[in-house]
């Protein structure tokens, strides 16, 4: 006689240790094993595209920090690039290095978090993530150094960034740049070989090339499938074909491949940061002349970046008023979170969750 | 002779009925090695605290008292303070008899434990045996606390708690079997006294499968499945606050100082050293014993529930039975006065059982066709 | 788990924890020991010079919140007289986009940092509130004429030789983190 059985419907989050945010997970298990998992969003939700249409254009740039609060300058750039393909305007010389040094710096940044965060999901008691987020410190060191906060930096301008960096900026940007490959090199030490690490992510929460290509996965997400799909080299923006670096790209599309694209991309922004020091004019004007309250020409344009996380796209709309008629996010995490289900289907609750950390989203950008 | 049956003569030589000499000084026994034990407990969380937070750059807790010492005291008193929240649809008996269950097996452990020559609470001639069935009383309280509290985490907690200490305990039992067979005795005192080669020399690889064992039933880095704080919140103390949950807390670091007693004392040599007296001698064993628990749980990462079991069952149980097999050849064949004829023997052994399984060993599990 | 590198993953990660025991710790025990911030700090009280100020009302435009109440009136020729000049703290999100736009330099963002109110209505800055005073220091934020007398702020990327991170595991006593801390 057959044992009835029914099936057990588990609550991850919104209040959860590893939900990065306040994400929720509805799990249907048999025993341990995940049947059916539906994410539940909107807990984050703060309506930005429509706050965007009542402000000016530069007014919007505080409320782009507060999409992908944890790479906000990336963010920035994107919405920036895209009002200024809408309006035609030039940005100079040392400001376009300016941008791809700080954006270069977010992506270490998100990295570093990423790979933390990931690593204490699969249960490495905070001490990678303790490891990373020294890093992260210096970076956020040099942020604060520039725009003067530490989280939400609004700091691209439409037409350059705001104000120059300190003359004490660039020594400490070289030292940060010399030592970063060493302590990379930790990581990979601290954990790239580590047994257990490997029998939890080897094979786990497999991501095919070909469903990440149709779900329209983007960034570490869809390289670690195998996909070489990087913004920067298909579809240069800012100064970026300038820059010599490669796209590491993953075999299989399991959790380690993720972690292990995300870990090179690291030594390649590093690669593009000692180029980019080297390169930036000394001096020179780092904003064009942009009036704080600009109307662009009635029109529509789309800049998509290649944010830490994926392809972040901004779609404005201008109606030739002082505030933009309608601006539409196009969020990398929100894409890449819908390849949850089909990877954590048939693995157990722990692989759901290093499934979820191997993703690396973050809510401010979901909900918007 | 132990210490205690000396005061018991010495009771008696005064004058003492039968019953009272008897009596008192198991009651100053007990007493005793209560406060000895739960002091020792609260250091050993200061301990792993500080040494945890050095691990990762952090400086751990340093406020309350001489370098934080007292932060577990303080800990205590917040959560004497708290209000007991029980969940309304919780099974309100065993969610009060659990934390009871487990705290108390804890304490019994330290009665067996030598802590110097003579100086043990109850020289059982089956000691060993004792503990492994005394801490096995602590899985029945964390089911009890699971199941009672009537959260899907707890539950999903307890399962996975019944099913690592019954795995666990197998490889345990076998590697202390040949602890047995050299010496001849389970009893501790005895044990000790056989080692004039710490065993941990002597049957290496029995060493490290009752350590990797011990690390499992004690619930710590990298088999903690049962608290995973990532995955399942905190396992099957979700739902207890309060005084509850201290007494969880507590329990947890006994058993992982029994632990650590106990493999000082099975595989370390126990009070045994030179220069310094035995009781010092012992400490260091159990602080070095628990100092490399707490620099795993610094660095590894977790492992699955399925790994885990394979690793039990597949891994360290056949490794422990041709362990067990060798060893008891060996105490047949190897005369006593040749015991670093069997170092050599069973370093020989442990490579190549190693490398064998290293061959041999899969992984069961992986994905499940839904 | 497999065994098939005997565990030499492992015991290298170990390794790497077992050095940085001998590391300085990163914490940073804040009420006692402070770090230098950023000359450029958007702190939490604005600075605003009346003398300087024309009342020109950009400030007020620039602000993305509506959160700056400026009222005026017309005094001697061609000036503004400024009665009220008042923003909310709590409001605020300190993207310093007023701070940017004010053609005249009169306002400024503050060094600040520490301003946790028990009343809801003492986050109100008011003309009083936002004057300069000895206390009331503005940063260096968009206005780099004040950059010149701010200390160095104290940065994690540190050198042992320029006085920098050691390893001290008596926390209360002084410990510098950066070359400038």
């Amino acid at each position: 006689m057959p044992i009835k059985t029914e099936p057990f419907y588990l609550n991850l989050g919104p209040q959860h240790p590893s939900t990065h945010g306040v994400f929720r997970l509805r799990v249907e298990l048999d025993g341990e094993v995940i049947v059916n998992v539906e994410p539940i969003i909107g807990y984050l939700h703060r309506g930005i595209e429509k706050l965007a249409e009542t402000r000016t254009y530069t007014q919007v740039i505080p409320l782009t920090d507060r999409l992908d609060y944890v790479a906000s300058m990336t963010n920035n750039l994107a919405y920036c690039l895209s009002v200024e393909k809408l309006a035609g305007i030039k940005v100079p010389e040392r400001a376009e290095y300016l941008r791809v040094i700080f954006s270069e710096l977010m992506r270490l940044a998100n990295h570093f978090l990423a790979i933390g965060a990931f690593l204490n999901d699969c249960g490495a008691l905070a001490t990678p993530l303790i490891y990373m987020w020294r890093e992260r410190e210096k970076i956020v060191d040099l942020c604060e150094m520039t725009c003067g906060q530490r989280l939400l930096f609004n700091y691209m301008r439409v037409g350059g960034v705001s104000q120059d960096v300190p003359e004490e900026f660039m020594p400490a940007l070289k030292k940060f740049v010399a030592e970063m490959p060493k302590f990379i090199g930790e990581y990979e030490q601290l954990i790239k070989q580590n047994e257990i690490f490997l029998a939890r992510t080897k094979g786990v929460g497999i991501l095919p090339k070909e469903t990440a290509i149709n779900i329209g996965a983007s960034g570490p997400v869809l390289r670690g499938s195998g996909v070489n799909w990087d913004i920067r080299k298909k579809d240069p923006y800012s100064i970026y074909e300038r820059f010599d670096f490669e796209v590491p790209t993953g075999e299989v599309g399991d959790c380690y491949d993720r972690f292990w694209v995300r870990l090179r991309e690291m030594r390649q922004s590093v690669r593009i940061l000692e180029q980019a020091i080297v390169q930036i004019p000394a001096k020179g004007p780092i904003r064009a002349d942009v009036p704080q309250f600009f109307r662009p020409p009635a029109g529509e344009a789309y800049g998509h970046i290649e944010a830490p996380k994926g392809n972040l796209g901004f779609y404005v709309v201008s109606d030739g008023s002082i505030a933009p008629y309608r601006v539409h996010i196009f969020p990398p995490s929100l894409i890449n979170v819908t390849a949850l289900a089909d990877m954590a289907i048939g693995w157990k609750v722990a692989d759901l969750i290093i499934v979820f950390g191997s993703i690396d989203v973050v809510l401010g950008e979901i909900d918007r | 002779m132990t210490l205690l049956d000396q005061f018991q003569k010495m009771l008696m030589t005064a004058g003492l009925p039968d019953w009272a000499a008897y009596l008192v000084p198991a009651l100053v026994g007990i007493i005793l090695i209560i406060a000895v034990s739960l002091t020792l407990v609260i250091i050993f969380i200061w301990w792993e605290r500080r040494l945890l937070g050095r691990f990762q750059l952090r400086l751990g807790p340093n406020r309350c008292g001489p370098e934080g010492i007292l932060q577990p005291v303080a800990t205590g008193l917040k959560l004497l303070l708290k209000e007991d929240i029980v969940p309304a649809k919780a099974d309100k008996i065993l969610h009060f008899l659990a934390p009871i269950v487990v705290f108390v097996p804890v304490l019994m452990i330290f009665a067996v434990v030598p802590v110097s020559e003579g100086a043990i609470l109850a020289n059982l001639n089956i000691g060993i045996v004792y503990v492994i069935a005394i801490s096995s009383i602590s899985t029945i309280g964390i089911f009890m606390a699971a199941w009672g509290s009537s959260n899907k985490f707890a539950l999903i907690s307890g399962m996975r708690t019944v099913a690592q200490m019954v795995s666990y305990e197998l490889p345990v039992v076998l590697s202390i079997v040949g602890v047995g067979l050299v010496t001849g005795s389970f009893s501790m005192l005895s044990i000790v006294q056989a080692q004039s080669i710490p065993f941990i020399l002597l049957m290496p690889l029995g060493g490290v499968i009752f350590f990797l064992g011990c690390l499992a039933e004690m619930n710590r880095s990298p088999f903690d499945l049962l608290e995973a704080d990532s995955e399942i919140v905190a396992g099957y103390h979700t739902e207890y606050s309060g005084m509850k949950f201290a007494m969880f807390f507590m329990g947890e670091y006994g058993v992982a100082l029994a632990y650590s007693a106990v493999i000082a004392t099975l595989f370390l040599g126990g009070w045994s050293g030179p220069l310094l007296p035995p009781v010092i001698w012992f400490l260091i064993k159990v602080v070095l014993v628990f100092s490399f628990t707490v620099w795993m749980r610094a660095t590894l990462p977790r492992l699955r529930v399925d790994q885990l079991m394979s690793f039990a069952w597949k891994g360290l149980l056949p490794m422990a039975v041709i362990n067990l097999v060798i060893i008891a050849i060996e105490v047949l064949v190897v005369p006593a006065s040749m015991l670093w004829l069997m170092v050599i023997l069973n370093f020989a052994f442990a490579a190549v059982l190693v490398l064998l399984w290293s061959r041999l060993f899969t992984l069961g599990g992986g994905r499940v066709e839904v | 788990m497999k065994f098939e590198r005997y565990g030499i993953g492992i015991a290298k990660g170990m390794a790497l924890t077992l050095k940085h025991l001998f590391r300085p710790p990163l914490t940073v025990q804040y009420p006692d020991e402070k770090l230098v911030v950023s000359k450029r700090i958007r702190g939490n009280e604005l600075v605003w010079f009346p003398d300087r100020c024309t009342g020109c009302g950009t400030c007020t435009k620039a602000c993305l919140q509506g959160n700056i109440i400026l009222v005026t009136h017309r005094g001697e020729p061609n000036k503004f007289i400024v009665d009220k000049f008042e923003l909310d703290s709590g409001r605020c999100i300190f993207c310093g986009l007023c701070v940017e736009s004010c053609p005249y330099d009169a306002l400024a963002m503050g060094l600040e940092y520490e301003c946790a109110k028990y009343r809801r209505g003492e986050t109100i800055l008011d003309k009083d509130k936002l004057k300069l005073t000895d206390q009331h220091q503005p940063s260096a934020y968009y206005r780099p004429q004040f950059a010149a007398g701010l200390p160095k702020q104290s940065l994690l990327i540190y050198d042992k030789k320029d006085g920098g991170q050691k390893l001290n595991l008596f926390p209360l006593s002084k410990r510098k983190r950066g070359p400038g801390a």
